[in-house]
């Protein structure tokens, strides 16, 4: 039992830390630049992140074990995992607004970004390639939400000082922000090899 | 089809590749442009992987477009974008199967790139099958170009070969190849468009600034 404790928590530190999303895998890229200019939404992405990964690797876990491997359907997971985040977001989408329309209000707007995200199919995607037990997808999926919460606040925090610095005319806007990412993912290199799966 | 038709199939090619070039003046669908770059046949395979899925999916949205109802429309699209991943998938994984092991995830995290969703949406569900034809053309090639571009200067740089031939014999400098390298060479390169649109353009270097 301790065993398998230890095992859960260090596939979760190695989601969040060591194959970190954004510095290691570069998924989630495009919400990564485009959303990480403040902090306080920052912040509210990598929540509605966090929550949509943890749920979306729950649910395609229990559709492709008990779905599409008996039926072997597996060949059409790419279809399935997409329509299964998508159905998800859209019905979160309406029951946060009926039930708890602050939430709704503070949040909504990620959500609606969420379906055509790489990193949210690649959560279901990479479950399914390991043969992750149902744990394991719930502790890769909550890993891989916090590591890319991680990396979006460390960035809004920078971006925000870097609006007040005198860049280089050409380097104005996204291109500093990639060069600024360089320097974290090189920072971020050196967990690699911290732990060995 | 009238000559004028022929024109502007050819400035919608152009248009893809350069004025609307998706990751260096649109800056969307940017996972793979570092993801796959470290080697030219690497970044070559997925751009053409791309150019295939942007090309039919236009079409495929185009031929439908009557049919189908405003409404539902974007899962009514993200079912075609997945059923030509899938085949990308499935025809990678038979016949180009070493590579297919590196970037395997990142062919089939090709049903969530905005770029081909954006055209369908913007683009294909209006015109013509002929024009939307050329338009997937124009965007694919665009993200194709870039994709060799930046893995070009990757490769050269990082481990002083291409597309696998060894063609430098000084110590290659290894950042290049590294995560952070990736970060790195785009950043530069998106720079010296943006430096090269205002020294002889004129243009205020916005590459970027204003996407996400």
């Amino acid at each position: 039992m301790e065993k398998e404790f230890i095992k859960l928590f260090e596939l979760f530190i190695a989601a969040s830390i060591i194959n970190n999303f954004v510095f290691t895998r570069f998924l989630g890229l495009c919400i990564f630049f485009g959303v990480s200019k403040k902090m306080e939404t920052a912040i509210g992405m990598g929540i509605t992140f966090t929550s949509v990964m943890v749920i979306a690797a729950a649910l395609s876990w229990l559709m492709f074990t008990y779905v599409m491997v008996p039926f072997d359907l597996t060949f059409l997971k790419i279809v399935i995992f997409i329509g299964i985040v998508a159905a998800f977001v859209q019905a979160a989408d309406t029951i946060m607004r009926k039930v708890s329309p602050g939430l709704y209000y503070k949040l909504g707007v990620y959500l609606a970004l969420i379906s055509t995200n790489c990193i949210i199919i690649a959560v279901p995607l990479i479950n399914a390639e390991e043969h992750y037990n149902f744990l394991e997808s719930l502790a890769f999926g909550l890993g891989s939400g916090i590591g890319f919460a991680i990396s979006m606040t460390i960035m809004a925090s920078i971006r925000e000082k870097l609006e007040l610095a005198d860049v280089p005319g050409p380097f104005r806007g996204m291109p500093i922000a990639w060069i600024t990412t360089a320097l974290i993912a090189l920072a971020f290199t050196g967990f690699a090899g911290l732990i060995t799966l | 089809m009238s000559n004028e038709d022929r024109i502007s199939n050819w400035q919608l090619i152009k248009n893809g590749i350069f004025k609307e070039n998706t990751i260096f003046r649109l800056v969307i669908s940017l996972c793979p442009s570092i993801a796959v770059t470290n080697s030219v046949k690497n970044g070559f395979l997925l751009g053409v992987a791309v150019l295939f899925v942007q090309t039919m999916v236009n079409t495929t949205v185009a031929i439908f477009r009557k049919f189908i109802h405003p409404k539902i429309r974007i899962p009514i699209f993200m079912l075609i974008i997945s059923g030509w991943v899938t085949v990308v998938d499935m025809v990678m994984a038979a016949y180009a199967r070493a590579a297919y092991k590196e970037i395997g995830l990142y062919i089939q995290i090709i049903v969530a790139f905005a770029s081909i969703l954006a055209r369908a949406e913007m683009f294909a569900s209006k015109n013509r099958v002929c024009n939307a034809f050329f338009d997937g053309l124009g965007s694919g090639l665009g993200f194709l170009l870039a994709l060799v571009l930046i893995s070009f200067f990757r490769e050269l740089l990082g481990r002083g070969s291409l597309w696998g031939f060894h063609i430098v014999q000084a110590k290659p400098m290894l950042i290049f190849i590294l995560p952070a390298g990736g970060f790195l060479a785009v950043g530069l390169l998106m720079a010296f468009f943006n430096w090269i649109d205002m020294r002889f353009y004129g243009g205020k270097g916005a590459g970027g600034a204003s996407g996400h």
